[in-house]
């Protein structure tokens, strides 16, 4: 379980989270929805520690980052997997040697069992015979399965996720959702989804945080978030007539 | 107060570079990569580069030596000393700061704004130790290594173009190359290209690892690295004579 208590950041003067409160439950698929520049992205990063918060903690099933030693830290973040926006594979190594990687630097296995764990996590993810192709070789989609199975290559206890499907057709992206799911329910894994994509939060949104301005907008699961009266995030949502559409049918 | 400020970054930097690697193995296996990458992947410019020097060097000091009652086999030393000196150790840092500084900037760099860096960071594996450490002892090593060489075929230069010219002759230029030879001067060029090995790699990557922005500030932070690692060549050629020759 991860929570979050009045998180604040700023940059250069410019408030971007302003004190936002959140707790994301193991099993489930978590997503954090909003508009860009809503601090969606600042939010993930400061949980992961890639941004240091000025205000706030945030905890790892009970334990504060802010007062781990560096060598919790250490061990902390070996249990954190991270799909990056743009996939962030190294492009100087194979599909294989990606997920080998935190494999080879952590552990102490054999050249057998990294082989066979390497396996395993490419056949999670659906990705056979990409074994020996680079990252400028291979799709958009296929790098972010690629990404996924980095991610989760070392069994890691909390997922995070940025934008898992931007720049995806509409059939990988349910893809990419759906394996996204399935993990975090195989593994019983904390996952947090960064998205404004309306198809995944419908799709897999188990518990939807709307962040607005830097603030916690709304929070809810999939089957509320068309009924909210919230005029925000009704405005974020009903952006697509789509989804205007349904609203409609259901309300008939 | 910038320029402090930059100070700092870069020692504190160096400090998270120089930590024992996470895994020795990793290690390694890394280095001989950057070994082959940016110490044999160079052998060839230097070649060229010092083939061509020494021939132009020895029709240069030919030229010059317009009293007859000078030896001819001066031509040789002067091409050895040159060579041995200042040319191998210094100039060739400097062409090496634009060729393999420039590529550490960029690769670094480009690992910072796509994420990657961050991505390393996040799995706990310490980024700045990963990632420079290797390229510094690589080029640290192998920079002797390509002063030893440029030197020798340096002279190759001299002794291919002297005597096709016509400007000296084997048996005079060769005279001069073992003329009061000074075995010193090798260990003083020896130590500047360790300095050097250590300022082309760690100024590039201090670059590369802070850059923000896009490709834009990529190839700023390239060409920014190779100015500064120039400067600092030749603050250092400067300051490692005056103390060796006081």
């Amino acid at each position: 379980m991860i929570e979050v208590k009045n998180i604040k950041k700023s940059f250069q003067g410019r408030e971007v989270l302003k004190g936002i409160d959140a707790t994301f439950m193991p099993g489930q698929t978590n997503l954090i929805i909003g508009q860009s520049g809503s601090g969606k992205t600042v939010m993930l990063k400061s949980i992961v520690g890639i941004h240091e918060v000025d205000n706030g903690s945030i905890l790892f099933d009970g334990k504060e980052v802010a007062t781990m030693k560096f060598k919790e830290r250490q061990k902390l973040r070996q249990e954190i997997g991270m799909v990056f926006q743009a996939g962030a594979l190294f492009d100087s190594m194979t599909v294989a040697d990606n997920i080998r990687f935190p494999i080879d630097m952590f552990t102490n296995m054999t050249k057998k069992e990294k082989d066979m764990r390497v396996d395993h996590c490419i056949d999670m993810v659906e990705l056979e015979n990409a074994h020996h192709l680079f990252p400028s070789e291979i799709s958009g989609g296929m790098q972010k399965r690629v990404a996924i199975a980095r991610a989760i290559s070392l069994e890691p206890k909390y997922l995070f996720c940025d934008e898992p499907n931007s720049g995806l057709d509409p059939v990988t992206s349910i893809v990419i959702d759906k394996l996204i799911q399935r993990i975090t329910r195989d593994l019983k894994i904390t996952t947090v989804i960064n998205t404004h994509d309306m198809n995944s939060v419908m799709e897999i949104g188990e518990k939807i945080l709307f962040l607005y301005q830097g603030e916690k907008g709304w929070e809810g699961s999939s089957s509320q978030i068309l009924h909210v009266d919230n005029e925000d995030l009704n405005r974020f949502i009903f952006a697509s007539n789509i989804l205007k559409k349904v609203r409609a049918i259901e309300t008939k | 107060m910038k320029i402090f400020e930059s100070i700092g970054d870069y020692c504190i930097l160096m400090a998270k570079v120089f930590k024992k690697p996470q895994k020795m193995s990793v290690f390694w296996e890394h280095l001989l990569k950057e070994i082959d990458k940016l110490g044999v992947g160079s052998m060839r410019i230097v070649m060229i580069i010092s083939i061509f020097m020494g021939g132009i060097l020895t029709l240069q000091v030919s030229y010059n030596l317009t009293n007859p009652f000078m030896p001819k086999y001066l031509i040789g030393l002067g091409n050895r000393d040159t060579l041995i000196l200042e040319f191998s150790s210094t100039i060739l840092a400097l062409i090496l700061a634009g060729k393999v500084g420039s590529n550490i900037a960029t690769e670094i760099g480009s690992m910072r704004v796509s994420e990657q860096i961050d991505s390393l960071d996040i799995m706990g594996v310490n980024s700045a130790s990963y990632l420079i450490l290797p390229k510094i002892i690589a080029c640290i090593l192998f920079n002797p290594v390509l002063y030893i060489l440029s030197v020798a075929t340096g002279i190759i230069g001299g002794a291919i173009v002297g005597p096709v010219t016509g400007v000296v002759s084997m048996g005079d230029y060769v005279e001069g190359l073992v003329h009061t030879f000074n075995p010193f001067y090798v260990t003083f060029s020896f130590i500047k290209s360790l300095v050097f090995g250590f300022i082309i790699a760690s100024v590039p990557a201090y670059y590369g690892y802070n850059v923000r922005g896009g490709a834009l500030e990529v190839g700023k932070a390239s060409t920014d690295s190779v100015v500064l690692s120039s400067i600092f060549i030749l603050c250092a050629d400067l300051i490692i004579t005056q103390l060796f020759f006081k």
